[in-house]
């Protein structure tokens, strides 16, 4: 930990490119960057006890078109207890190496999480309020495959995505489906020529919907649970992102209302550093 | 149950090792030859706006210092952008390269920014 302060202290910030909480865009890692991010969500369910679900992301640019990610989860629940609950570790490869009108990125991810993981990267299946309403029980374990195709374009200054989900428990459960779609576009699409925080380009704004389509066996919208979320990005120039989306649930499987918030941190060129080339 | 979680460990190998086998075989060589003429023509809208060349300066900082360096001399591994080939460049190449990058070579999209930044660091870019 003390080398890691010592790290973020030395380090000279790029800018972190997080814009959504559950929608993964075509931008990959840039190449030899490291992100630190951390993704948080509260939620309050009436018949049950508030919690924060976070995750700790570290992202690695391992080459211009493929980035690799490792998350660590944990979750608190008032009345309850605090309690890491997995890992989770993913690449994304980008298979068309320039620019497309819409551009698809492969998505392969591994996790290891138990039941009682509250993190909510993505809503797949039957998920819902219920599975958030009993005790926190680490008992079943969560080893599993996840897929996504991830579509992103841009689009004067837009950022239209869209991620559709297959996720499967490797104990033999069916597989489960899902889908993120996202907008956003900065404030301001030309950049001011003085150093400024609070510059319109700094700031974007969007929205995101993202819920479940059921499983292998009964695919569809029936008993699934859906949201819709605005999302504001805060980019500090040479400094962290800060993102909020509050998140409104759209049927009464959903959560009413979920809060989330997330710090990401650029540092690039990491290995270089490490190697005291830099 | 055994057999078909067998198969799909097998499918999804496949799939992994086509993905990366196609991505690293995908080369763009020479970025220049590359650049469609629609593109290579483009002007730059920002050529005469006063502050493009600050602007621009104030984004190359922000993303492209770490790998090109703050004056643009280049790194290690990385190129110098004080070179004939980006002096002889026209705007719209430079562009096209920002957009598209040169992913084989290290050098990624920038697809992220949107196309007016792209165009404040090509004056910026210009003005070297």
């Amino acid at each position: 930990m003390l080398a890691l302060g010592c790290l973020l202290l030395w380090s000279r910030p790029s800018h972190a490119q997080e814009t959504y909480f559950v929608t993964y865009t075509h931008h990959m890692e840039e190449p030899g960057n490291l992100e630190f991010a951390t993704k948080s969500v509260s939620g309050f369910p009436r018949a049950g006890n508030a919690f924060l679900g976070n995750a700790v992301e570290l992202e690695y640019g391992v080459k211009a078109w493929w980035s690799a990610e490792l998350y660590l989860d944990s979750q608190t629940t008032a009345n309850e207890s605090s309690l890491f609950t997995g890992f989770r570790f993913e690449n994304r490869f980008r298979p068309l190496l320039s620019e497309h009108w819409i551009n698809p990125v492969l998505y392969a991810e591994f996790e290891d999480i138990n039941s009682a993981d509250k993190a909510l990267l993505e809503v797949v299946g039957h998920d819902g309020v219920a599975d958030f309403l009993g005790r926190n029980d680490r008992s079943e374990k969560k080893r599993e495959v996840e897929l996504k195709l991830i579509l992103g374009s841009n689009f004067k200054g837009w950022n239209v995505s869209e991620n559709f989900i297959a996720e499967k428990n490797i104990a033999g459960e069916p597989w489960e489906f899902g889908y993120a779609v996202a907008v956003s576009r900065p404030l301001s699409l030309a950049a001011s020529p003085n150093p400024c925080r609070f510059c319109r380009e700094n700031f974007a704004l969007g929205a995101e919907l993202y819920g479940g389509l059921g499983d292998r066996y009964s695919f569809g919208l029936h008993d699934t649970s859906h949201y819709l979320a605005p999302t504001i990005a805060w980019h500090l120039p040479s400094g962290p992102t800060f993102s909020f989306s509050p998140a409104a649930g759209l049927n009464s499987n959903s959560h009413g209302f979920l809060m989330r918030f997330g710090v990401s941190y650029e540092i690039d060129q990491f290995i270089s550093r490490l190697r005291g080339k830099r | 149950m055994i057999a078909r979680n067998k198969s799909f460990i097998a499918i999804f190998c496949l799939l992994f090792s086509a993905t990366v086998l196609l991505a690293a075989s995908v080369g763009d060589g020479a970025w220049k030859s590359k650049v469609p003429e629609k593109d290579r023509m483009r002007d730059n809208p920002y050529d005469s706006q006063a502050g493009a060349v600050a602007a621009g300066a104030k984004l190359f900082r922000q993303n492209c210092s770490s790998c090109h360096g703050s004056e643009a001399t280049g790194t290690e591994k990385k190129p110098t952008l004080r070179s004939d080939r980006v002096r002889t460049a026209t705007p719209g190449e430079l562009e096209w390269l920002l957009k598209n990058g040169s992913m084989k070579n290290g050098m990624p999209s920038w697809s992220r920014l949107p196309e007016q930044q792209r165009w404040q660091i090509v004056s910026y870019l210009k003005s070297l």
